[in-house]
């Protein structure tokens, strides 16, 4: 038996200085993970390496027991994993609808099919995807118009395009209105715990963070340091003292 | 200055509507292309030329009492460009036929278009052999002495020099592959005793001459042929002679002693150089010397070999139609064929068996004067001589 | 040992000039992200001044003063250039300024020659410096040495002005992050300005030191700027040292290329240039840079199908085509044969550009190699018109697949300059393989055969297959892959996370791209009859980007309506002046000002406009 998501010594360095070293985690089907941590201390560069952009310098991912160290994002997405960018990733010269089927594309084979046209494909499955995240109603507007929240809920409904078991979130209610935030992160949660999809994310918005994560884990300078409970977190005398050096753990981001 | 100089002003696509109903039956159109925008410092004189002889033929009265017009196109320079102009005029402008051309690939491109649409074509400057021989069809004529006639002119004098080592420069196309190649036969025939030490062929227009001097210098040759013009002349010659590379040895050039090459260079211009061209400053013919004074009379300044490929093409394609008594292309090519007219340089000849005329050239060698390049010693080599038999040149042209 | 020294010291000295060219190109390029094609231009006009200048001048001060006083004069009018022209471009999607750059080349030629004259001048020699010096048994021409010193010290005299100057370190700082100058409350206009005075002087110094080396004449722009684009490519966009680096690289190769092997010279830098790109994509010292101008695609509002009146226009403008033989005579019907193959021409580097988000710079590439293929296989093999139709678009599709796995690791500049290399090369073997090729006297009596042999069922053959590719790339680009495709570029991140293969999709849309280029190359060679190395030159390639620039990149009717226009203009331009590159230049230019979005897109934009003012509001394009 094995979890979701394994992650066994993951590191990364850039010539001598190192980004991440040894993190090791788990993460089962349902989960919500935060994966907290001050700025620069490793999460994108984890994000980066768990969903095949970056390749690690040491380490294992494994997925349901499959080994995925070092494919390309494209494989990683084949095995189940989909993934929001901190700075959403959006195809802005297409219409809402177009974006999320041309999410769809890849696997359900498509992507070189010169027959019919893609405004045909799979109209049902992309308003579904829309509905759920509330954009149905923009369908037909550019990608290129929309607000910054529209565009994260657009993001979502492109991740959860190709069914990942595992979603990884960066940052996903940054840039949004506080009353959109608290609707994005239910949602999120509400699919965890229907769909059983696992989900990692990072966040700076500490509320967010302890209002919706089954589990916390602390990152600084590339090494986890602590792993728990919302509760437990929050008590926690390191983290404590790594947030409050940086002044972040209850108020805004900092610069 | 105005925009339009030669061309008529007419509405494009338009034009082959209205010409049907055309009402000046004693005109006789002719075509003209050539490379105006690309090579207009031989292009220029050479349009100079042939206006010259147009309007000299109309005010005798024209061709039978028929007026002669041209229709004169640009081709860029490309081959293409002048199949399109080729296309524009015949089907266009309903020319009688073509004459023209400059670059070897155009005048090939020519060729072959007046044999596909069965055109009556009279190429001017086109140097390459295939012109007449092996891609040689019974539509085209040409004029000027080709590159085997040259390098036959330039290899009799070469012979007599003494060099045994010889390195070659010429630009990396068919002109000068083929001058160097046909250089190399006959003066390897003349004397089997000479060696081919070297060779160059730099990018026509990108000369690297340092280098390639410093690379000739190396091969210690006795003698150089050179085929470079132009830019590329100025250059060779410039660093040739700071480095000393043309110290102590004979240099062999085609066209250099052609003002369109040999003035620029002005009291730099090389010495003692064996070249072809053209010395209009000591000829004495007396058609020459009535040639030469109705030019500077009309334009203010000397010809250039320009000048007289364009007056004597002109005159050519006159006389073929005084003979032809009629403008299809059978008549045309019947009348060319062996026609005899009178030149600026003599009589010549357009040989009926490879449509080959015999316009010679000058050959002499380079010399400074009153800081200018000039040519002495100069010999008029006739063409005719320096042709192989026409028997010979005719098995060289495909069987058709 | 003598020779091989005297070998590198001619190679250094040529290398001077071109360094000089090239960091001014450098520089531009490195705070303005204009690829200025108009650098070889202001080479050739600062040796015409130079030369009117030194002529006036005399005296050894005089000959100094004038080469000086033209690369300043020059400096002077490229500025005036920059604020007259580029800066009502700069926020256009990349290429655009190419495009402009490239009309004020194509009027320059025309106008040095209405200025100077079309003669070959030949200036005077350096004062002083006109002999040469023994270096162990070899003479060095002393110009030679003063320019072998030349270049090392611009190169200094650069890195001082770079690093110990507020200018400098502003233009350090403006190629590293622009926006980060725009914050400091530096005067951005006028930066660019400055930039692009300096890199023009230093083109117009490098030409106006050939004068004593060399010809000034009408056509060194062309013969300098693409080499240039060899050397700053090599070096890396941006990099003045690497700049450097790569002139003396190039140069030595020319000075050693020679030795080995002299007619090899044609090709040599540009396969080093390939295999630079493909090994170290950004160039010796160059380092990756985000793009600075708008995208192509930020052009592109999303695609939708043809509304019924654009679909009722398409079957109009068909029908109208089917019956021109009737109405034209066999001149216009050539003409408009010509026209139909630009189309196709136009169409597939248009699919290529707008879907596949790639402007290639060595489109004619697979033009040529499909004419060749034709040609080849009519001369060789003794193959049929209907199976060297077939055969020049398959060694096309050979050639784009071969490239094209390599060019589509690769985006933007450096796309394009790895695409121009591949170009360069196919144009050099057509040329230089003369017992196959014909070389430039290229290959002949491709004519077609009995039946088609008419003007009108040649015509007809032509807008069947054009009309029916154009339709398909159409129909392709709104399919699945199409989309895909898009999605690509559009965001390679997003694409990827979606299990898209980015590199797989572009390299499929650049073979189809050229195996449409090759169909074109393949019924051009029997429209004329003949191929010449022309279809695969530089020019070629031109003529696409502008034809596709000119309709709109962003719809597939701006290919076709891109095509007609320049096409037809430029044949009818042809005919009726001798300063047809004067004219169309300008006219290049002002298009370019004034519809940046290009024909087709401008109707496309206005159309919406009138649509959008109905009460039924959307959001505007």
């Amino acid at each position: 038996m094995s979890a979701l998501l394994e992650v066994e010594n993951l590191a990364k360095s850039y010539g001598g200085v190192h980004a991440v070293r040894g993190v090791s985690f788990a993460l089962e089907p349902g989960e919500v993970v935060a994966l907290i941590g001050p700025n620069g201390a490793g999460k994108s560069t984890c994000f980066n390496m768990l969903n095949g952009q970056i390749r690690p310098s040491a380490g294992k991912v494994r997925l349901d027991g499959h080994d995925m160290t070092g494919l390309g994002p494209p494989e990683v997405s084949r095995l189940g994993v989909g993934r929001t960018f901190q700075i959403t990733a959006t195809f802005a010269t297409m219409t809402v609808r177009e974006n999320v089927q041309v999410s769809l594309l890849a696997q359900a084979g498509r992507a070189f099919s010169p027959w019919r046209r893609l405004a045909a494909f799979a109209v049902d499955r992309a308003t579904d995807l829309l509905e759920l995240v509330g954009m149905a109603e923009a369908a037909a507007r550019p990608a290129g118009e929309l607000a910054y929240g529209d565009l994260k809920r657009l993001e979502l409904a492109i991740a959860l395009a190709t069914s990942p078991r595992l979603l990884l979130m960066d940052e996903p209610t940054a840039g949004m209105a506080p009353g959109e935030r608290i609707i994005l992160m239910r949602l999120m949660a509400k699919l965890a715990k229907e769909k059983g999809i696992g989900v990692l994310f990072t966040e700076h918005d500490m509320d967010a963070v302890f209002e919706h994560a089954t589990r916390v884990m602390v990152l600084d300078r590339g090494q986890l340091i602590a792993t728990g409970t919302p509760a437990l977190i929050r008590e926690d005398a390191t983290v404590k003292a790594v947030y409050l050096g940086e002044g972040l753990l209850y108020g805004e981001p900092g610069p | 200055m105005p925009l339009i100089p030669t061309c008529r002003i007419a509405a494009g696509l338009l034009l082959a509507a209205l010409t049907a109903g055309q009402t000046m039956a004693a005109t006789i159109k002719i075509g003209e292309i050539n490379s105006y925008s690309t090579l207009p410092a031989f292009t220029e004189p050479y349009r100079k030329g042939w206006q010259m002889a147009l309007d000299e033929i109309n005010k005798a009265g024209g061709v039978h009492g028929d007026t002669l017009e041209v229709i004169s196109k640009d081709d860029a320079g490309k081959p293409s460009d002048a199949l399109t102009a080729a296309n524009d005029l015949i089907a266009g402008e309903g020319v009688a036929f073509l004459m023209g051309g400059f670059f070897s690939n155009v005048g090939l491109a020519l060729a072959d278009y007046a044999k596909q649409r069965e055109v009556f074509y009279l190429a001017g400057e086109p140097l390459t052999d295939a012109m007449v021989w092996q891609d040689g069809n019974h539509f085209t004529f040409r004029l000027r002495p080709s590159n085997y006639m040259q390098a036959a002119m330039l290899a009799e004098e070469a012979a007599k020099l003494p060099a045994k080592r010889w390195a070659t420069i010429a630009p990396n196309y068919e002109f000068g592959q083929s001058a160097v190649a046909v250089f190399k036969k006959l003066l390897s025939a003349k004397r089997p005793d000479v060696e081919w030490v070297g060779e160059q062929w730099p990018p026509q227009g990108k000369l690297d001459a340092g280098a390639v001097v410093q690379a000739i210098a190396a091969t210690e040759p006795d003698a150089i042929l050179n085929v470079t013009f132009g830019a590329d002349l100025v250059k060779l010659v410039r660093e040739g002679q700071a480095r000393g590379l043309f110290k102590d040895r004979s240099v062999v050039s085609f066209l250099t002693g052609e003002p369109e090459y040999l003035d620029p260079l002005k009291d730099e211009a090389p010495v003692g150089w064996i070249v072809t061209g053209y010395p209009w400053y000591t000829i004495t013919t007396p058609e020459h010397a009535a040639f030469l004074k109705a030019y500077e009379d009309r334009y203010h300044e000397p010809p250039r070999l320009g000048s007289i490929v364009g007056y004597t093409l002109m005159k050519s394609a006159a006389a073929i139609i005084a003979k032809a008594k009629d403008t299809d292309t059978e008549s045309l090519v019947e009348a060319a064929s062996g026609i005899g007219l009178d030149s600026p340089f003599g009589p010549i000849v357009f040989r009926a068996a490879d449509h080959q005329s015999t316009l010679g050239a000058f050959v002499g060698t380079t010399a400074v004067k009153d800081g200018k390049g000039v040519m002495v010693n100069t010999v008029y080599k006739a063409g005719g001589d320096f042709l192989p038999s026409e028997a010979e040149a005719a098995s060289l042209r495909p069987k058709d | 040992m003598s020779l091989l020294l005297a070998q590198f010291l001619a190679g250094l000295a040529s290398a001077a000039s071109l360094f000089l060219v090239a960091s001014g190109l450098s520089l531009i390029f490195g705070v303005t992200r204009v690829v200025n094609f108009a650098h070889g231009a202001f080479y050739m006009l600062g040796a015409y001044l130079a030369y009117s200048l030194t002529t006036h001048l005399t005296g050894p001060l005089g000959f100094w003063l004038g080469i000086l006083a033209a690369a300043l004069l020059s400096g002077i009018i490229g500025g005036v250039l920059e604020i007259l022209l580029l800066r009502r471009i700069y926020h256009a999607p990349e290429l655009f300024q190419l495009l402009a750059t490239f009309g004020v080349t194509l009027a320059t030629q025309d106008l040095v020659i209405l200025i100077w004259g079309p003669d070959d001048l030949v200036g005077p020699r350096a004062p002083g410096l006109t002999g040469a010096l023994p270096i162990l048994g070899q003479f060095l021409p002393t110009y030679d040495i003063f320019l072998i010193v030349i270049g090392p010290l611009v190169l200094c005299l650069l890195w001082l002005l770079l690093h110990r100057t507020r200018f400098g370190i502003l233009l350090r700082a403006a190629t590293q992050d622009r926006e980060m100058v725009g914050a400091l409350g530096v005067n951005q206009k006028w930066l660019f300005t400055s930039v692009f005075a300096l890199g023009v002087f230093l083109a117009a110094l490098g030409g106006a030191l050939q004068l004593p080396r060399t010809a000034v004449t009408h056509g060194m722009d062309l013969s300098v700027i693409v080499e240039v684009f060899v050397v700053v490519v090599i070096g890396g966009l941006g990099s003045v040292p690497g700049a450097f680096l790569a002139a003396v690289l190039v140069a030595e190769l020319n000075a050693f290329g020679i030795l080995i092997y002299p007619a090899i010279s044609l090709v040599l830098v540009f396969l080093v240039m390939a295999i630079v790109l493909v090994v170290r994509p950004y160039g010796l010292l160059g380092r990756r840079e985000g793009a600075a101008r708008a995208p192509l695609g930020a052009l592109l509002r999303p695609w939708r199908p043809l509304h019924w009146v654009g679909s009722l226009g398409v079957a109009v403008v068909l029908a109208l085509a089917t019956l021109l033989p009737f109405g034209l005579g066999r001149y216009g019907l050539g003409v408009a044969t010509e026209i139909l193959i630009a189309i196709l021409f136009a169409g597939s580097l248009q699919f290529l550009m707008s879907v596949g988000g790639r402007a290639s710079f060595g489109h004619a590439a697979y033009f040529g190699l499909g004419a060749y293929g034709a040609a080849l296989a009519v001369k060789w093999l003794g193959a049929p018109m209907e199976l060297a139709l077939l055969a020049g678009p398959a060694l096309a599709i050979l050639g784009a697949a071969l490239f094209g796995w390599f060019c589509v690791r690769l985006s933007g500049v450096y796309f394009a300059m790895l695409t121009l290399a591949f170009a360069q090369i196919v144009w050099s073997i057509a040329f230089q393989w003369v017992t196959v090729t014909g070389g430039d006297n290229g290959m002949l009596g491709i004519w077609p055969p009995r039946w088609a042999a008419r003007a009108p069922t040649f015509y007809w053959m032509t807008l069947l297959l054009t009309a029916a590719v154009v339709l398909g790339l159409r129909h392709l680009t709104f399919s699945p892959f199409g989309y895909a495709l898009r999605a690509a570029w559009d965001s390679e991140l997003r694409a990827e996370a979606q299990g898209l293969r980015p590199k797989r999709l572009q390299w499929l849309a650049f073979t189809i791209a050229g195996a449409v280029a090759g169909l074109a190359g393949a019924l051009f060679a029997f429209f004329k009859g003949s191929v010449f190395p022309d279809a695969i030159g530089i020019g070629q390639s031109i003529d696409g980007l502008v034809m596709v620039l000119l309709g709109g990149v962003g719809t597939v009717s701006g290919a076709v309506i891109g095509a007609i226009a320049y096409k037809a203009g430029s044949i009818w331009l042809l005919s009726q002046t001798d300063y047809s590159r004067l004219v169309l230049g300008l006219l290049i230019v002002f298009l370019v000002v004034l519809f940046p979005k290009g024909i087709a897109g401008s109707l496309q934009a206005a159309w919406l406009t009138i649509r959008t003012r109905r009460p039924k509001t959307g959001p505007g394009a």
